[in-house]
C-alpha cells in the first residue's frame, strides 16, 4: 500500500511528509518530524498528553489520523516559546513547581494556552474544567491551576 | 486499510456501494481512530467526508436547524442561537470527553456509534430531531430513534449515509433538558440518563412532552407513558411520580459494576423529574 502525502503547517512552518493511512499524527510528530514534545500516555484520547492544536482546535494528536491535516495548521509545544525565552505559562508552571515527571507537561501548557487564548479571564472553575482531559499522576494538580492562574494574570498585565 | 477523502457524500456512497470489504466513516473520529487503535474494528476502506462543503456548518431556516455532519461539540456549543433554542442538546453534546475530545466529536458521530449511553442521542430524541440520508436509490429522511437498532447497529445500509442532523425550531413556550448519573463530575459514560423537551399551554400546564432514556436499554428509549404523566400538569408531586415510575417501568437495563438493574431503574426515574423541572422551567413555567 503506497503512502499517503501530506502537506500542512506546524507552528508556522510549511511541512510534507508522507504517512501509512492508520498512522496518527501523534506518530507523524513524533516518529517523522522528530518532535517529541507530545508524548503518548494512553493512545486513546483519554489522557490529554498529546494535546496539539489543528485550526486553533484543541485535539488529542492521538485521535487524528496524520492524513487528515492536509491543509490545516498544527501548533504544538515546540511553538510555544519563542526562541529561548519561556511562555509565560511555561515560566510560571516551572517557577510554581507545576511538574513532577513532567510527561503531562506539554499536553497541560497547550491546553492551558487554548483556553487562555479564547478566555483570558478563566475562573479557577473554567480552567479546571477546561484541563480535565489533562491527567497528572504526580502534582494532584494545584500547582498547575496555580501556576496557570498567575501566568493569565501576568498576561492580562496584571501585578502579581 | 485504505484511505479515501471525499468532496461529496454522493461519491462516498459511491465508494461504499462499490466496496467489497467493510468501509467506515471518519467524521470526528474519537470513537473510529480508538477502535482502530484497538483492534476492535478492521474496515477495509476509511472515508473521511470532514472536506465536503457544509459538513461544518449550522444553517437556520424558518422551519429547521441543519447541522452538518462534521460540526464537532465545541463548535455547536459556539452557535448562540442554536444553544438558547435547544440547550439540553446542546448540553447533552458538551458533555462527551473532554475538551479535547469536545474539538473533534460530533452528534451524528455519537449517533452512529451506536452505544446505549451515547448522550446526544437521547436529547435529539426528545427534540424530534431527524437525519437526512443519502443512498444510492436518493434522500430520505427518518428519525433519530430509528436510527440505532442495537448496540453497535445502525438501521442505515452498507451504502447509505447520514448528510445532516434536522432539529425543527423550538416552539414559543418550550424547553429541553438532559441530565445523566456519572460515577465521577466529568468525562465518564452515562450509567442512565433522560431527557426531556415540554411545550406549555397558555395557563402554563404542559401540553405536550417527550420524555426519552439512554443507557438504560438495547437502544434509546422514547417513553410514550412518561410523557402522558406530564400532559396537563403543572409537574405538581402526583404527576412527576407518575413520571418517575413510567420511566423506571421502561427501563431494562444491564447490570454491571457500573450500575446494577434496580440502580438505573431508579435513577432514570428520578433524572426524568429533575430534567423535566428544568425543562419546565426553560419553558417559563413556574414550580
Amino acid at each position: 500500500m503506497s503512502k499517503i502525502h501530506v502537506s500542512t503547517e506546524i507552528n508556522g512552518d510549511q511541512v510534507e511528509f508522507l504517512c501509512e493511512t492508520d498512522e496518527t499524527l501523534l506518530d507523524v510528530l513524533r516518529d517523522q518530524l522528530g518532535l517529541t514534545g507530545a508524548k503518548e500516555g494512553c493512545g486513546t484520547g483519554d489522557c490529554g498528553a498529546c494535546s496539539v492544536t489543528v485550526d486553533g482546535r484543541l485535539v488529542c494528536s492521538c485521535l487524528v489520523l496524520g492524513a487528515e491535516v492536509e491543509g490545516s495548521a498544527v501548533t504544538t509545544i515546540e511553538g510555544m516559546a519563542d526562541g529561548d525565552a519561556l511562555h509565560p505559562l511555561q515560566r510560571h508552571l516551572l517557577e510554581g513547581a507545576a511538574l513532577q515527571c513532567g510527561i503531562c507537561t506539554p499536553g497541560v501548557l497547550v491546553a492551558a494556552k487554548a483556553l487562555l487564548d479564547k478566555n483570558p479571564d478563566p475562573s479557577e472553575e473554567e480552567l479546571r474544567y477546561w484541563l480535565a482531559g489533562n491527567l497528572c499522576r504526580c502534582t494532584g494538580y494545584d500547582k498547575i491551576i496555580r501556576s496557570v492562574m498567575t501566568a493569565a494574570a501576568e498576561m492580562r498585565g496584571e501585578k502579581s | 486499510m485504505r484511505y479515501v477523502g471525499v468532496n461529496s457524500f454522493a461519491d462516498a456512497v459511491d465508494l461504499m456501494g462499490s466496496e467489497q470489504g467493510k468501509c467506515m466513516i471518519l467524521a470526528g473520529g474519537t470513537d473510529v481512530l480508538v477502535q482502530l487503535k484497538l483492534g476492535l474494528v478492521e474496515p477495509d476502506l476509511l472515508i473521511n467526508i470532514k472536506a465536503i462543503p457544509g459538513v461544518k456548518e449550522i444553517s437556520v431556516s424558518s422551519t429547521e436547524y441543519r447541522i452538518g455532519v462534521a460540526v464537532s461539540g465545541a463548535e455547536l456549543g459556539e452557535d448562540a442561537g442554536l444553544k438558547a433554542e435547544w440547550p439540553g442538546i446542546v448540553e447533552a453534546m458538551e458533555l462527551i470527553g473532554s475538551t479535547q475530545v469536545q474539538g473533534r466529536a460530533t452528534l451524528v458521530g455519537n449517533l452512529c456509534n451506536a452505544s446505549p449511553a451515547a448522550d446526544a442521542v437521547p436529547a435529539l430524541v426528545s427534540a424530534a430531531a431527524r437525519v437526512e440520508i443519502l443512498g444510492p436509490l436518493g434522500r430520505r429522511k427518518i428519525n433519530v430513534k430509528d436510527v440505532t437498532i442495537a448496540p453497535g447497529k445502525t438501521s442505515l445500509a452498507k451504502d447509505e449515509i447520514i448528510t445532516a442532523v434536522c432539529l425543527p425550531r423550538q416552539q414559543k413556550n418550550s424547553g429541553d433538558a438532559y441530565l445523566r448519573f456519572i460515577p465521577r463530575t466529568e468525562m465518564d459514560i452515562a450509567v442512565a440518563s433522560a431527557a426531556v423537551n415540554l411545550i406549555l399551554a397558555q395557563d402554563g400546564s404542559v401540553q405536550s412532552a417527550r420524555v426519552s432514556l439512554g443507557a438504560v436499554a438495547p437502544t434509546v428509549l422514547l417513553v410514550d407513558d412518561a410523557a402522558k404523566a406530564l400532559v396537563g400538569s403543572k409537574l405538581d408531586d402526583a404527576a412527576l411520580e407518575q413520571l418517575s415510575m413510567a420511566c423506571s417501568a421502561a427501563c431494562s437495563p444491564i447490570d454491571d459494576r457500573r450500575g446494577t438493574i434496580d440502580f438505573r431503574t431508579k435513577t432514570a426515574g428520578v433524572l426524568a423529574c429533575r430534567a423535566a423541572k428544568i425543562a419546565f422551567q426553560r419553558a417559563g413555567g413556574s414550580l
